[in-house]
Formats: structure tokens, C-alpha cells, sequence
């Protein structure tokens, strides 16, 4: 087991190296002068061009530029925003919080629908449920979720005024900023109704973001469990006359459920690279939203740290989901 | 003693073999005609748009569609914040998205081919070196990747396309690498060899024709994907820029809309859903019909 971690772990790090590579090289391949393209239309005094030049370290070797930028890095040190003047590590920590909240709850709301849509599509294949469910899939699979959003507004928040539009809580609830989360954090303030206010911010904004994973689980439970309903063994329980649900539940649903478990894990991807959009959309303050209000602003530490962040956290997720999967299945880990 | 012709048989083509087995699958005809419709639409748009995508109608502006309260059969499905008909710009958006999609995907294939070939067939440093470079670029979303590269280069549709070309290009650069593994030790490809084949004849002419039903079916999935993917740069501000017809960019400009005006909101979207699902419609079809073993 031990052998099987420091292997998949020591297979990662060049993925990082590789990702540090390619957000250091960023900066670097702004076509011409990227102080003169962060200077922007104003432009830059030459003491403040040597300023930037040297916050940046761009007047060393690039070699050199390199190493510090790692050597940042490991230390926690992402650069300094050039809008606000924070620490991009601190910006990130604060927004992330509100990210991972709204991922969660989406991810909830994809496993929620998604798996007992996939197991009763399985069970009753050819149905018209399954022909519904299948077709209804493969439309979220290929929903513009920005679309979707947009629509979802239109119809819950201004046709039938249920859902609020954009934002975490309403501005009526003076909520103290503890964890990030809003849901604990309202939940701590002890105001009335506070909690019930961050749920409804939080509705529509995960539906959205949580419509394509629903569709991937879907249809990858569907198939799994066919697989797994074929097997002679599940023959056999339904000869010793255990009952459907039974047979289904117990026997098929567990063998069925680990491509399941690897597939719900590559969703991280999608939600995160999803999140932008959806935090556009909502004004969710969120990574997100961060992100691309910087890259509107050339805030390119931001951006740089950002995206190494979020490759990060795609990357360590994707290593614990391996890891998980080496758990659950022997064979997985004594295979090369 | 009357004996009856015994009846010749037709040889089965391989494009006939094809239609038989894509035709069993009714999505995938459902896919397949949406396509040609609306690639028809693109290719005739100047001929069927009513009017000009750019015109803007002053006296109509926000109009609502034909077939809802106050509509004209003018504008069918009504007119956006600065009077210009949206179903004029639907049809050119279609030419304009159908356009891209298929250089991203023709750009992407082409290269990946290209190295996957090379990595396949050479292997060693060449192979690791691909291959490592792929795994970096995809231990981002695609999305993400692409709205860094765009950051980098500036907004365009011209960057978009750039950007997405190169975030797709790892896809087909593992599928040509592994379908290249598995046929580079088969008798033909040795008999070729001992025959004196030289390397690049190996790769293109003997090797890739007998690689290419993977990445036949890959190319139409990313079709679509290239289609959403771009609409949803264009809805960043990050693709194309007004006043150009995109899907996603007019859905940026709708949204200030979406309490007045449902329809502005509504078509753009519609037609990104649609098409996007008829390519995926299609594409699974074709993977059903090409290559039985990559069905699921």
C-alpha cells in the first residue's frame, strides 16, 4: 500500500513542475513588453516601469526568475495584486471558501438526482423513463450552462419571483465573516431567517453549476449498472429469491457504484472550470468571479495565481481520487 | 427442370456497411439532419436572413417575437437592445460558429496526429517529452486553460480559436499515440518495414488509415464542445467581440434583457443547445457505427 502511494504521488509532481512552468511562462508570452501591456493605456513613468520590472523580477536572468518564483511558491507566496495591493495567496483564501460552497452543494445536487436517475434508468432499460432520462442527459451534457443560468433567472427570479437573482444572503442579514461559508456563518450569527436566505442564494446558482456533472452521472451509473445487472451473480441472487430492491440495491448497486466514484471525482474539474461561469452569472464572489474580473483588469499576478491554484487543487483531488480507488480495489494497486 | 438464377449478391461497400449500422440509431439520423439544416443555414445566410445582422431598426427596438403579443411577422423572432433582427444573426452566428468549430477541430486533429504519430511510433525521449507536455495541459479544465491563454494573447475570436485548438490537441495526441502502440507490431506494419518503407510512410500510409475510426468519432464530440466552448468565451467577453453575430457574445449583451425582453435571452441560447446536441447525437452514432469496440 505504502509503495502504491509514493508511486502515484511521485508520478504528480512533475505535473506540477509542469504547471508552475506553464504559469510562470504566462507573463512571459504577453505579445511585446508585458510591463508596457500592464501599464495599460495610461502607461508607465520610468521610475514606476523599473518598480514594476523589479517587483516582478523581470530584470533577472530568466533562469533565476524561475527558481524565485518556485521558491515563492513553496512558500506560500503568489504575489502581491496590482489593483489592491494584497497578497494574491490572501485574496484567494478569502473568496475560495464561497467556490467550494457553492461546488459542494452542486456536486449534493448532481449525486442527489443523478445516481437514483441512473439506477432506475438501468433497471427498467427501454422504458420510456429510460429513453426520457437518457435523452433528458444528454441535453444537460450539452447545456451552455451560462444559458442555462440565464434562463433559470428568467423563469424563477423575474417570471415567478421565488429565487433571488445574484449574490450569498441577502443585505438585510449582517452576518460576521467566521469560516467563509456563508451557510455556517449565518447559521453562527443566530439572526432569523438568516440560514433559510443563504439556502435560496444558493438554489439556483448550484442547479446551474451542477447540471452537467448530474447528466456524466448519470448516464455513467445507467451503463455501469447494466454491466454489473448481466453479471451471474446477480443471476443467482435473484434465483435464491431475494426481492428486486434487494438485488438492486445491495448486490448490483455496490460493484456498480466504483466507475461511479472515479467519475463523481473527475467532476472537480468540470465544477471548477464550470464555477466561472456560473459565478459570472450570479455574481458569486468567488474564485471564479475573481478570476476573470482580473484578467479584465491585467492583474496578472492575480491570474497567475489563480490558475496555479486551481491546478493544484485539480491535481491533488485527481491523486486522492487514484489513491481512494487503489483502497477500494486491491487489484488496482498491485497493477503497474 | 427450372432452375433459378441464384442471386448475385452485391458486395457491401464499406460507405453502405457505414449507413447500415448508423442508421439503427434514430438519434443519431435526428443529429445528423439538424446538422445539415443548420449547416445549410450557415451556408446560405446571406440568402435567407431577412435582413442585415448589423442593421439596426431604431423604431424596433426590443420587438418582441411573431408569434407572442405585439410581435411582427417583420422580425420573427424579434429584435435586440439596438433593433437588429435576431433571427438574421442567429443564421450568421451559425456560419460563424460552425466556421470556428471546424478549424479548432481540423487545427487540433491535424496536430495531434502529428504527434501522436511521433510519439507512437518513435517512443523514448519523444514519447515521455509529448506526453508529459499533454498531461500538464490537461490538469486544467478545458475552459480554464483556454481563458488563460486567452489572457495572455488578448480577447479575439481569432485568440479563442488559437487557445481552444491547443487545449483539445492532447485529446487526439493520446488517442493517435495509442491506436499507434497497438498496430506498430502487426505483420503488415513489419512487412511494410522489411519492404524498406521508410518512417514517414510507415506513419501516414501505412499506420494512420487504420488509426483514424477513434478520432473520426473524437473530432465530431469535440465539435461540439467547440461550439459550447466558444460560445461560452464569447459570453466572457473573451471570444468574439461585438458586433459580430456569435452565440455566446450576443447572449453577453442580452443579459441586461432578461427582466424586458425573454426573447433576446431565449434564441441565442436555443441555438447553442441545439446544434450542440445534434453534434453529440451524431457523434455517438458514428461510434457506434465505426468503431463497436469503443461502445459503452
Amino acid at each position: 500500500m505504502f509503495q502504491f502511494v509514493m508511486r502515484r504521488v511521485g508520478m504528480v509532481i512533475p505535473t506540477f513542475i509542469g504547471v508552475s512552468l506553464l504559469t510562470f511562462s504566462l507573463i512571459h508570452l504577453i505579445p511585446g513588453d508585458p510591463v508596457t501591456v500592464m501599464g495599460g493605456e495610461r502607461g508607465f513613468s520610468a521610475e514606476q516601469r523599473a518598480e514594476v520590472e523589479a517587483m516582478l523580477g523581470l530584470d533577472k536572468p530568466l533562469v533565476q526568475q524561475y527558481g524565485l518564483y518556485v521558491i515563492n511558491i513553496l512558500r506560500g507566496d503568489l504575489g502581491i495584486s496590482f489593483v489592491t495591493k494584497e497578497p494574491v495567496m490572501h485574496e484567494f483564501l478569502t473568496l475560495f471558501p464561497a467556490t467550494i460552497e457553492l461546488s459542494v452543494f452542486a456536486a449534493i445536487f448532481a449525486i442527489l438526482i443523478g445516481l437514483p436517475l441512473g439506477i432506475i434508468a438501468a433497471v427498467k432499460r427501454g422504458s420510456v423513463f429510460d429513453h426520457t432520462v437518457m435523452t433528458a442527459s444528454l441535453a444537460g451534457y450539452s447545456m451552455p450552462i451560462f444559458w442555462w443560468g440565464l434562463l433559470l433567472i428568467l423563469l424563477m427570479s423575474v417570471q415567478l419571483d421565488i429565487t433571488p437573482v445574484a449574490g450569498r444572503i441577502d443585505a438585510l442579514y449582517w452576518v460576521d465573516e467566521v469560516t467563509g461559508f456563508m451557510i455556517i456563518d449565518a447559521w453562527l450569527s443566530g439572526e432569523e431567517g438568516a440560514v433559510g436566505s443563504a439556502l435560496a442564494h444558493l438554489f439556483l446558482p448550484s442547479i446551474v453549476l451542477g447540471t452537467i456533472p448530474m447528466a456524466v452521472i448519470a448516464r455513467m451509473t445507467r451503463s455501469s449498472m447494466l454491466e454489473v445487472l448481466g453479471e451471474d451473480y446477480i443471476r443467482t441472487a435473484r434465483a435464491k429469491g431475494l426481492s428486486p430492491t434487494r438485488v438492486v440495491m445491495k448486490h448490483a448497486l455496490r460493484n456498480a457504484l466504483i466507475p461511479v466514484v472515479t467519475v463523481i471525482g473527475l467532476q472537480v474539474g468540470t465544477l471548477l472550470g464550470g464555477a466561472i461561469l456560473t459565478e459570472t452569472i450570479f455574481a458569486w464572489p468567488g474564485i471564479g468571479k475573481w478570476l476573470i474580473e482580473a484578467i479584465g483588469r491585467r492583474d496578472y499576478p492575480v491570474v497567475q495565481g489563480g490558475l496555479l491554484m486551481i491546478a493544484c487543487i485539480i491535481i491533488v483531488v485527481n491523486l486522492l481520487v487514484d489513491l481512494t480507488y487503489g483502497i477500494i480495489n486491491p487489484r488496482v494497486r498491485h497493477s503497474k | 427442370m427450372t432452375q433459378s438464377n441464384p442471386t448475385v449478391q452485391k458486395p457491401v461497400t464499406p460507405l453502405a456497411e457505414f449507413w447500415f449500422y448508423f442508421r439503427q440509431n434514430r438519434g443519431a439520423v435526428i443529429g445528423l439532419a439538424y446538422v445539415a439544416f443548420i449547416v445549410m443555414m450557415a451556408l446560405l445566410a446571406s440568402l435567407l436572413a431577412p435582413h442585415s445582422p448589423t442593421e439596426q431598426f431604431r423604431d424596433f427596438i426590443l420587438a418582441p417575437p411573431a408569434f407572442s403579443d405585439g410581435g411582427s411577422t417583420q422580425f420573427l423572432l424579434g429584435t435586440d437592445g439596438v433593433g437588429r433582427d435576431i433571427l438574421s444573426r442567429l443564421m450568421h452566428g451559425a456560419r460563424l460558429s460552425l466556421l470556428i468549430g471546424l478549424v479548432i477541430v481540423l487545427v487540433s486533429l491535424v496536430m495531434g496526429i502529428c504527434l501522436g504519430l511521433m510519439a507512437g511510433y518513435f517512443g523514448g525521449v519523444i514519447d515521455t517529452a509529448i506526453m508529459r507536455i499533454s498531461d500538464i495541459l490537461q490538469s486544467l479544465p478545458p475552459l480554464l486553460l483556454a481563458i488563460a491563454i486567452v489572457a495572455v494573447l488578448g480577447p479575439s475570436i481569432l485568440n479563442a480559436g488559437l487557445a481552444l485548438s491547443l487545449v483539445y490537441l492532447p485529446h487526439y495526441t493520446r488517442l493517435t499515440r495509442a491506436s499507434v502502440l497497438a498496430e506498430r507490431n502487426r505483420d503488415y506494419v513489419v512487412a511494410s518495414r522489411v519492404a524498406g518503407a521508410h518512417a514517414w510512410r510507415l506513419m501516414f500510409i501505412t499506420i494512420l488509415p487504420n488509426c483514424l475510426a477513434p478520432l473520426i468519432v473524437q473530432a465530431t464530440l469535440s465539435f461540439s464542445n467547440a461550439i459550447l466552448d466558444m460560445a461560452a468565451l464569447g459570453f466572457l467577453g473573451l471570444g468574439a467581440q461585438p458586433p459580430l453575430p456569435e452565440w455566446g457574445t450576443m447572449l453577453a449583451t442580452a443579459r441586461e434583457y432578461i427582466q424586458s425582453a425573454w426573447w433576446v435571452v431565449t434564441f441565442p441560447g436555443l441555438a447553442i443547445l441545439s446544434t450542440v446536441l445534434a453534434f453529440n447525437l451524431m457523434g455517438d452514432g458514428l461510434r457506434d457505427a465505426l468503431d463497436p469496440k469503443l461502445k459503452q
